[in-house]
């Protein structure tokens, strides 16, 4: 058991209070406090420590995005992961980005970099798709455990409670597996001043979604408005949808 | 309770600007903690007078033990800067339990610096975890401003000195394991003084009651007393003659840590007065659009900013051991000191009424931040530091 890889995502601080862009384009980023989204925080802490109790060896943070994602990178290099990798993509590419563009990135890289366990936020708090993880492992045909609330690993099987509508669940899945962190699996640690110092010399890999061979996201098509039900249902009909 | 959790960020005032992305983050996770450990419990510790030990110890986890003490005895070893820095954001927290961890953090550098291998192997370590707390001791009942005229007197026999006197208004006293002595072993005036390190438990060593304050009620005050306490020479940092310097020496970086604090609550301050301004009405509109309210906000925000950039400039200054650092700090404790004092109490005069409440957390700003204008050298021997260097030959 040896590689986690772990996904952080850049989102707009939680206790900011947003606002929407004047062009109604989207909401106002410029010069908004960004940090990492809380479940990815609670994604690092459980993979720290699995770490620290010795069924891993080495924790990769991941981010997708432009320059600032490093900033993102490094508080996850912070809180005790070993090297990070930068996924670039920035301006339009970025805004149009989304769960299967960012899945089919974290796919290659868990293959290319060989890893036992990918595990990630269960969402973020600015797009709550909650989608991700679930693309992810069914891209690599990877078992998931997902809204997990507690993970015991058992030699080569994960054992996941998960948080569901009902209660609680709880499965047992072989690795390599990924698995999505819910809000009690553990509580984040803080960085501390001298992990804050030694991540600075721990080293950030650069590279573009085309080095892992995963194309540019398809630019997204104009919708069609209708007037009522019986034309919607006779378009779905004409294009063959339903 | 509408604290600082939630601090919207103010463009021009924002605290991370022109700071080194290293930096940024110490900052970020001191502000996380402050929000998260300190903040809730700021008015509690405050009313039941409490002296916050587990959070203390939380933090030291973190570094903040030992911030600028050298890591091979367990220190941070950072910069003046970055210690300036963390404290600010702390003190958003809680004003009166940043202060004593600054002090805890003067004491262990002074150890640090000034004392042999064997005094920093025995004390660094557990004042950088905070498994031991210190007291810093140079006042007393008759020498405040004028401390070079302290009376405490440590004689020596065979391999102890032997402390009487008493010191007053100390931070921590009774509750703190380390004591730091300033007393007199040669003559008169400055150079007769030594520094001593008394340890909780020395036979002699008594402490006076617990003072009733105005603010930094999360951290005990008592006077120190001090009958035949017999300290081993061991003990003694430095040379003898040395422990004035010494002193003074703790002091410099001592006020950039205390003008820190007081930054630290009137950037806090200033947030909540524009929150409270944006949402308070009075004749049919909020208090936002009355020009004199935008004017003194303009104002209070602009001497934020010059204060954060002068009590950089000396902190930078200091770290650097530029010949202008004690006059810079003087300068920039002084300055910090007042100006941010006169911020968190328009902050609260804004707030009307509610200002006035322990309900609203503007009120323990401004009792906590009013004593840093009296110690660690009053703003009036600020003015003497400053004006003796200006008017000497080399001034």
């Amino acid at each position: 058991m040896s590689r986690v890889l772990v996904g952080v995502k850049r989102v707009i601080d939680y206790a900011v209070k947003i606002r929407v862009k004047p062009d109604h384009s989207g909401v106002v980023t410029d010069g908004v406090k960004h940090s990492m989204n809380p479940f990815c925080e609670i994604a690092v802490e459980e993979a720290v420590k699995l770490k620290e109790k010795k069924f891993i060896k080495e924790v990769v943070a991941v981010s997708c995005g432009p320059t600032q994602v490093t900033e993102t990178i490094r508080t996850a290099l912070a809180m005790g992961c070993d090297r990070g990798i930068h996924v670039e993509v920035s301006g339009k590419d970025y805004e149009a980005m989304g769960p299967l563009q960012i899945s089919k990135i974290f796919a290659a890289l868990a293959k290319k970099e060989e890893a036992s366990l990918v595990i990630l936020g269960k969402q973020a708090i600015d797009d709550d798709c909650n989608q991700t993880g679930q693309m992810t492992a069914a891209l690599l045909d990877w078992p998931q455990g997902t809204f997990a609330s507690e993970v015991t690993i058992d030699g080569e099987k994960v054992k996941v409670v998960r948080e569901i509508d009902g209660g609680l669940e709880t499965i047992k899945i072989s690795m390599p597996a990924v698995l999505t962190a819910d809000l009690r699996l553990n509580t984040p640690r803080y960085a501390t001043l001298p992990n804050i110092m030694k991540a600075k010399k721990k080293k950030i890999a650069n590279m573009k979604p085309a080095d892992l061979g995963v194309d540019e996201p398809p630019t997204r098509l104009a919708g069609v408005k209708v007037e009522t039900v019986d034309d919607l249902v006779a378009k779905l009909k004409a294009n063959g949808t339903i | 309770m509408k604290l600082v959790e939630r601090m919207p960020r103010l463009q021009s005032c924002q605290a991370a600007h022109g700071l080194s992305d290293e930096q940024k983050e110490f900052q970020k996770m001191a502000f996380d903690f402050a929000a998260h450990e300190m903040s809730p419990h700021m008015a509690e510790w405050d009313e039941k007078e409490i002296f916050p030990v587990e959070t203390m110890r939380k933090a030291a986890q973190l570094g903040f033990g030992g911030i600028y003490v050298q890591p091979e005895v367990g220190g941070s070893g950072l910069s003046r800067l970055d210690t300036s820095v963390i404290f600010e954001a702390l003190s958003t927290g809680c004003v009166s339990t940043t202060a004593y961890i600054s002090i805890h953090n003067m004491c262990n550098w002074m150890i640090d610096t000034f004392g042999n291998t064997e005094q920093r192997e025995k004390f660094c370590p557990e004042l950088c975890t905070m498994d031991k707390f210190a007291s810093y001791c140079l006042t007393e009942p008759g020498s405040g401003s004028d401390a070079a005229s302290l009376l405490t007197t440590a004689k020596l026999e065979g391999h102890h000195y032997i402390l009487n006197g008493s010191k007053a208004f100390i931070s921590g006293g009774g509750d703190t394991d380390v004591y730091i002595v300033m007393c007199r072993t040669g003559g008169k005036g400055p150079k007769g003084i030594s520094c001593v390190v008394v340890e909780k438990d020395t036979p002699g060593l008594s402490f006076g009651k617990k003072e009733k304050k105005v603010g930094w009620n999360s951290q005990p005050t008592r006077a120190v007393i001090l009958e035949d306490c017999h300290v081993p020479v061991t003990n003694r940092l430095g040379q003898e003659g040395q422990g004035f310097n010494i002193a003074m020496r703790g002091l410099n970086g001592g006020r950039i840590n205390i003008a820190s604090c007081s930054l630290g609550a009137a950037h806090a301050c200033v947030q909540l007065a524009r929150d409270h301004l944006l949402v308070r009405k009075q004749f049919g509109e909020a208090l936002s659009n009355n020009q004199f309210l935008q004017f003194k906000l303009a104002e209070m925000a602009t001497k934020l900013v010059a204060s954060r950039l002068l009590l950089r400039e000396a902190a930078v200054a200091l770290q650097e051991s530029r010949s202008d650092a004690v006059s810079l700090c003087s300068m920039a404790k002084l300055f910090v000191t007042d100006e941010c004092f006169n911020i968190c109490n328009q902050a609260l005069q804004m707030h009307g009424g509610y200002g006035y409440l322990k309900d609203y957390a503007v009120q323990q700003f401004v009792r906590d931040i009013r004593v840093h204008q009296i110690l660690e050298g009053t703003n009036e021997v600020m003015r003497m530091i400053i004006a003796r260097s200006l008017l000497s030959e080399s001034g």
